[in-house]
């Protein structure tokens, strides 16, 4: 077979050229970040398509009250779980992992991540993982505890089969990948910087990408520790008793560690979506960002909140009520920097000369609907609403408009935009409006009536309900087959446009001032033929309608 | 403006080391932020089962026997000597003698081998002596078991660093004695440093919450 491709795309010894094995094993163990970074694309599209396809059989049970297509309660109970494990440590997290291999090294005109090998590494931990994780479909041992594994449900007493062990594993290895993905950006951003590009200098993406691998390296390792006390406890029952009443353990203490991971978690499923957001939204408006400095303040002031916050997930658990009250506090004051992030945003479009293709679309789609989420969580922030709210569908519908109208969008954004650097053509804009616009409106259908539903006091995770609850149910049903199926749009589009889209130029959207679009698309090995450096600016003085910062090729 | 050009052009460090130190050293603190942050939550979890109301914590002079705190004071002691020696390595190769960095090295690697033993016999006698409960479920523990699951978790990821410490540090010895890490990849050895000093002190702290306080 005859592989015509060009850039990195193509292959690099002779023999790849004519052996499709030999061009897929070049693939397989590259160290090239953006090769990486689309084989971290990849693996991402099968895990949400596998996530996908379990929350739609979720959907479908419930679309009517009464047992349905799923006959074994006890299955069912483990689907919810599964779902979000897929979702958030395989499919959300990895995408931007992706997608910052691919551009974090070009923007701060870097040849390769610091640490090639440790970053294919950190992806091939992934796939393992994954199979651990879900390990438990192909034994028939399924971990009903959902996706926070909550002792004593999850312990050996409670949960003794060995698809829980398997699954606590492979969450630890996820753990270990995305550290070590961290301590790569966090060394690439600080030293592989082009020659005058200072901190204050880095594109948001970059920026993004900085102060999520923060999170994770402080987040992610407390998980991790929980997890070990887990397995212990489950593996020596009688000796451990880390988080078990029964032997002098606290369960409280567990939920502790893992909201102390966890609630960051959010932050890292969204904060790369808010950098790539400020990308696309400075080239679409063909503006430059209003407030880049207070846009990168806010990003650190949400860090640090993000880790003074996590009792908020614990308010129905009986912790003193002045603490619960001190938690409530620090969690509204996180809606601070996040308005300042979305007003910074309308006033970057604000006059700006606008083009809605696709990501722009995102872009703003998501920052309408994303609004919802933040202000439902403000209002489950609050003390006595949540003790009523907790644990309902209006929880439910919190996540899912922060996570799939917020860190989804932001991530089909990202893909729309970069898809032209990325394959060195452009996608379908057709097909990339219409999958926009049925993602957009589906997700409302499917998520704003769960607020309803978990108002009027339907719990999350039930194989059953209460008839009066039923049409609700089945709109949300319908809405996430919709929502599901419009998935396909995008994926053939991103199919058919690789091989035959038409070809893009180096700065594919006309608009883009970073470094990754001074380059041509696809980007070569190495990405930049001479070392690029990066003329100084001062961002406040620059007029809105300016260019930003200034490229030089060295040499020239 | 071409001036300007001309002399960045010159400048030998576009690329790379923004910041004037290596990729490695970065990678190595940062990665030692994460694994700080892993023991942070081990002691967390130690001081939370402590602390709690009930625990019936026994002082640890009775709950280690014969072995006692004396012998890990000891322990303790050999790990801080063979930090001090990794620090000659480094010495010792940046003035060139790269014989002694050699037999420095070699001490370290032996420090780290003495505490792995010594803490295999601790681990051995308190299993088997002490706590007959951790096997044969008739024996009533005579104080809070969350005591031995929290010293067995910390002790025991203390000790897993400390192996893959010595597995580390054996290969930088194999690299100095085939000649691969000369005399100019100071960093190399100092990344390695950076990692046992590490260990060290994270046992300081694991000995003083787990042993004396
Ligand atoms: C202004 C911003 C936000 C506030 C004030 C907020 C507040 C809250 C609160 C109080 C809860 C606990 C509700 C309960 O269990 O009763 C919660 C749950 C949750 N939030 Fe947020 N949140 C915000 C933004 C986000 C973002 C940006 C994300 C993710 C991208 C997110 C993801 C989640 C998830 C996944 C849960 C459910 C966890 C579970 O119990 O399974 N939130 N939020
Ligand atoms: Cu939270």
């Amino acid at each position: 077979m005859e592989i015509k491709a060009k850039g990195y795309l193509s292959p690099l010894s002779e023999e790849a050229k004519t052996s499709l094995w030999v061009y897929l094993k070049e693939w397989m163990c590259t160290t090239d970040a953006k090769r990486i970074g689309v084989l971290y694309l990849l693996f991402a599209t099968f895990m949400a398509l596998w996530g996908g396809l379990l929350s739609v059989i979720i959907r479908l049970e419930l679309a009517q009250h009464g047992p349905d297509i799923i006959t074994d309660a006890s299955f069912y109970n483990a689907l919810p779980g599964m779902h979000a494990t897929a979702m958030i440590f395989f499919f959300i997290i990895p995408a931007f992992t992706g997608v910052a291999n691919f551009v974090v090294p070009i923007q701060i005109g870097a040849p390769d991540m610091a640490f090639p090998k440790l970053n294919l590494a950190a992806f091939w931990i992934l796939p393992p993982g994954a199979l651990l994780t879900f390990a438990g479909f192909f034994m028939n041992s399924l971990p009903e505890f959902g996706w926070t594994a909550y002792p004593p449900l999850s312990n050996s007493v409670y949960t003794p089969i060995w698809g829980a062990d398997f699954w606590v594993v492979g969450l630890i290895l996820v753990g270990v990948s995305s550290t070590l993905g961290a301590v790569n950006f966090l060394a690439t951003v600080f030293n592989m910087r082009c020659k005058g590009m200072k901190m204050f200098q880095l594109p948001l993406f970059t920026w993004a990408m900085t102060v999520t691998s923060f999170l994770i390296l402080a987040a992610t390792p407390v998980l991790t520790s929980a997890l070990i006390m887990l397995t212990f406890e489950r593996m020596f029952p009688g000796v451990f008793y880390f988080f078990n009443p029964a032997g002098g353990g606290d369960p409280i203490l567990y939920q502790h560690l893992f909201w102390f991971y966890s609630h960051p978690a959010v932050y890292i499923m969204i904060l790369p979506g808010f950098g790539m957001v400020s990308e696309v939204i400075q080239v679409f408006s063909r503006k430059h960002i209003f407030g880049y400095v207070l846009m990168v303040w806010s990003m650190i002031a949400i860090a640090v909140l993000g880790f003074l916050v996590w009792a908020h997930h614990m308010f129905a658990t009986g912790i003193a009520l002045n603490v619960r009250v001190g938690f409530m506090f620090l969690t509204m004051l996180i809606a601070v920097p996040t308005g300042i992030k979305i007003f910074s945003w309308l006033a970057t479009i604000w006059g700006g000369s606008i083009k809605f293709d696709t990501p722009m679309l995102y872009a703003t789609g998501f920052l309408a609907m994303f609004t919802i989420g933040g202000l439902s969580g403000v209002v489950v922030a609050s003390v006595p609403v949540d003790i009523q709210l907790h644990d309902t569908y209006y929880v439910v519908a919190h996540i899912h408009y922060v996570l799939v109208a917020g860190s989804l969008m932001t991530a089909f954004a990202g893909v729309y935009f970069w898809f032209p650097k990325i394959t060195g053509r452009f996608y379908n804009e057709t097909l990339g409006k219409i999958h926009f616009w049925l993602t957009a409106i589906f997700i409302n259908v499917t998520f704003f009536i769960q607020h309803w539903l978990g108002m009027k006091g339907m719990p999350r995770r039930y194989y059953d309900y209460d008839p009066a609850f039923e049409m609700a149910n089945l709109i949300s049903s319908v809405g996430s087959v919709v929502l599901f199926l419009a998935q396909f749009i995008f994926i053939a589009n991103m199919l058919y446009s690789w091989r035959k889209g038409k070809v893009a130029e180096g700065n594919a959207w006309g608009d883009g001032f970073t470094l990754e679009w001074q380059i041509t698309s696809p980007p070569d090995h190495h990405n930049f033929h001479h070392p690029p450096y990066w003329k100084p600016i001062i961002r406040q003085h620059v007029a809105a309608d300016q260019p930003g910062g200034v490229w030089h090729r060295n040499g020239d | 403006m071409a001036t300007q050009d001309a002399s960045l052009a010159a400048d030998p460090m576009i690329g790379e080391e923004s910041l004037g130190v290596t990729n490695g050293k970065i990678g190595m603190w940062t990665f030692l932020v994460m694994d700080a942050m892993t023991f942070a939550g081990l002691l967390a979890g130690y001081a939370r089962l402590r602390w709690t109301p009930g625990s019936e914590w026994p002082l640890p002079i009775e709950a280690f026997g014969f072995t006692g705190i004396q012998l890990t004071a000891l322990n303790t002691f050999i790990l801080i000597c063979s930090s001090v020696s990794m620090v000659h390595v480094l010495a010792e190769q940046m003035r060139g003698n790269m014989d002694r960095a050699k037999k420095w090295m070699l001490a370290t690697i032996i420090g780290g081998l003495l505490f792995l033993g010594i803490q295999g016999f601790e681990w051995t006698h308190l299993i088997l002596d002490m706590w007959p409960y951790l096997f044969d479920e008739g024996y009533e523990a005579a104080y809070s078991v969350n005591f031995a699951a929290t010293f067995f978790i910390l002790t025991g990821f203390h000790g897993l660093h400390v192996s893959v410490g010595v597995i580390y540090n054996v290969i930088i010895y194999l690299g100095l004695k085939s000649g691969k890490i000369s005399k100019d990849d100071t960093s190399v050895v100092e990344i390695a440093g950076l990692y046992w000093h590490f260990v060290d002190l994270v046992w300081i702290l694991v000995f003083t919450f787990v042993y004396l306080i």
